[in-house]
């Protein structure tokens, strides 16, 4: 899944050198902004087109909000479908404060009504009733935003679909004219994009987004399926529906601009510490610990979390196998007591059962809390149980969105990584080994009846650090790293998979 | 073309019992149209219970949200009660006397 990885980069990168020729109007989503280099097309429709609960509502209204609170453009919502009261209350939960923006003229709602059965039609008419309330509507706030959701209700609601399609393409036309900029959301249709086909009129911009669930989990997608006279990301993106409203993730919003800050942290393990540089991890970089099962990841993390707690620091543990009581458990074992942080409220565990929802659910959740506990170090434990809920793009969208986050917030994170049977280094390690300053790598031996255990750093971005690999124990007293280098000659196994394994990772 | 049929605050001595309400955008040859025929109709049905208010909606656009008006010309029955929308220029003659109740859809 580098590939996806590498080609979502490089189209970024062409997108961001291309000179930006359109005028855009921002939608202040994230990454959408970032997919259309800038945002909608200036004064032109963009038509917006998904099914039922895909977020196309929500998508046009956030649009209209932003663009009256953040970037001086007023809007009006035009309504076909709900009612003001009903769009007031969807959005509320988001912070959308429409009867305050309303007030402050910000943004006008008209709720167009049509009810067929109520309707006799005679003779030749026009839909000039719908321009008049438009006109009014824009005028009333001086609005630069239109949206109208969705129009194709008219089709239920008028007998004449010649002079709907007419009339639509001259409203179109009029938007154009206008010079506003307009969202005209559209119900999928059956081998269409929209049900009545108003692709065929709106030809500027079209995106498209996808709801799909698969055992019984989730996953929303965003794709720019035309944007004429700008380029823009042709890939599926995944996004997210929240608290906060909608967000886009391209992977590139990886924004590099993450302070990089100087001081470390000890990893909780002295000798490990001394394998980097002597000083252990960079506070707030993103560390990955892999190995098979059975290999320590689990205990590694936990002293990280013991060492971090020791300092004073909050710490909070996503867990996606084991329940908190078993973890504790389990470390109580070899001499980690974390029980006493978590009754001094320092260290706060969330275990969730991967398959209990969604990736973008996983990701919200996980903000959330983190938002809400705002700790200092973060372990996600372990990662690769994410893989059964999503594809490897998603789970790398995802957890390059969650490790962006964490290094905005200056979190230290150790993501621990299941290696299915003996081979080290798996496509799910690799695929997110690019977002991971540091990567840990365990592995095990049982060859000639004696089990050991052995460590390296494979990789360690801004530190000289070890190249060999120690040997190390679990015991009573913790997880105990061979002193110095003497055991790196004979790697367990006796260097039969392992240095193989390490020259195949030097490219890394 | 007159677009005021007793319009507004001219006291009746008795209510009428139709009270129709035409919606047009200008004067357009629609909505001359519709407002010949619907004289003609309400002339010949309902001679001296009716009035007709005209509301030219690019001088009062505000007006167009309460009553829903979308497509033009909208006639719109507002007494007797239930409202009763009719849409066109009203040619289709007995389509209109369908849609005021005054005559059985067949």
């Amino acid at each position: 899944m580098d590939d996806v990885m590498q080609q979502q980069e490089t189209e970024l990168a062409l997108l961001s050198n291309h000179a930006h020729a359109l005028p855009k109007s921002r939608t202040g989503i994230r990454g959408l902004d970032e997919i259309t280099l800038g945002g909608l097309p200036q004064g032109r429709p963009t038509l917006v087109c998904g099914g039922p609960g895909s977020g196309k509502t929500l998508l046009g209204l956030t649009f209209l909000v932003n663009g009256a609170l953040h970037f001086g453009e007023p809007g009006v919502l035009m309504t076909f479908e709900e009612n003001a009261e009903e769009v007031t209350s969807d959005v509320a939960s988001l912070g959308f404060d429409l009867p305050d923006l309303i007030a402050a003229h910000k943004l006008a709602v008209d709720y167009v009504r049509v009810e067929r059965s109520e309707i006799e039609e005679t003779g030749e008419y026009d839909l000039e009733g719908l321009f008049v309330r438009l006109d009014y509507a824009i005028r009333l706030v001086g609005a630069k935003r239109v949206v109208l959701d969705t129009i194709e209700s008219l089709f239920a609601g008028l007998k004449d679909d010649g002079v709907l399609r007419a009339e639509l393409r001259r409203l179109f036309r009029w938007l154009k004219d206008r010079g506003v900029t307009t969202v005209i959301t559209g119900e999928r249709g059956e081998g269409l994009l929209t049900k009545q086909g108003l692709e065929e009129y709106v030809s500027d911009a079209v995106i498209l987004l996808d709801h799909r669930v698969h055992d019984q989990v989730s996953t929303r997608r965003l794709r720019v399926v035309k944007y004429r006279g700008s380029y823009h990301g042709t890939n599926e993106y995944p996004f997210l529906i929240d608290e906060a409203g909608i967000s886009v993730l391209p992977v590139s919003s990886m924004a590099l601009a993450h302070d990089a800050p100087l001081d470390r942290i000890s990893a909780g393990i002295p000798h490990l510490d001394g394998m980097l540089g002597g000083k252990g991890f960079y506070r707030g970089s993103t560390v990955l610990v892999s190995g098979a099962a059975g290999t320590g990841k689990t205990s590694l993390a936990a002293h990280f979390l013991d060492a971090s707690c020791r300092r004073g620091e909050r710490c909070l543990c996503f867990l996606f196998e084991e329940s908190p009581q078993q973890l504790l458990r389990n470390m109580r074992s070899i001499g980690v007591d974390l029980e006493p942080w978590v009754t001094a409220g320092l260290l706060q565990f969330h275990a969730d059962r991967p398959s209990r929802y969604g990736l973008e659910t996983h990701l919200s959740t996980m903000h959330q809390v983190v938002a809400d506990f705002k700790p200092a170090v973060t372990v996600l434990d372990p990662v690769t149980n994410l893989m059964t809920v999503g594809t490897f793009a998603d789970v790398q969208a995802m957890l390059t969105r969650m490790i962006d986050h964490l290094k905005t917030e200056n979190i230290t994170a150790v993501l621990t990584s299941l290696t299915p049977g003996q081979t080290e280094v798996e496509r799910t390690e690799t695929s997110i080994s690019s977002l991971m300053d540091t990567w840990i790598v365990l592995a095990n031996d049982d060859l000639g009846g004696h089990h050991r255990r052995g460590l390296y750093v494979l990789k360690s971005r801004g530190m000289a650090h070890s190249n060999e690999l120690r040997e190390f124990v679990l015991t009573d007293h913790g997880l105990d790293i061979a002193a110095n280098g003497g055991s790196s000659r004979t790697p367990p196994g006796n260097g039969r998979a392992t240095p193989e394994g390490r020259d195949r990772h030097a490219a890394l | 073309m007159q677009l005021s049929e007793n319009t507004g605050a001219a006291p009746s001595p008795e209510p009428k019992a139709y009270r129709l309400r035409l919606y047009v955008a200008g004067k357009t040859p629609k909505s001359i149209l519709a407002f010949t025929n619907l004289k003609q109709i309400c002339e010949e049905h309902l001679q001296g219970r009716y009035e007709i208010e005209i509301i030219d909606l690019l001088e009062n656009p505000q007006l167009a949200q309460g009553d829903q008006i979308l497509a033009l010309p909208t006639l719109v029955r507002r007494l007797p009660e239930p409202i009763k929308k009719i849409i066109g220029d009203l040619s289709n003659k007995e389509r209109v006397l369908v849609g005021l109740d005054l005559q059985e859809r067949r």
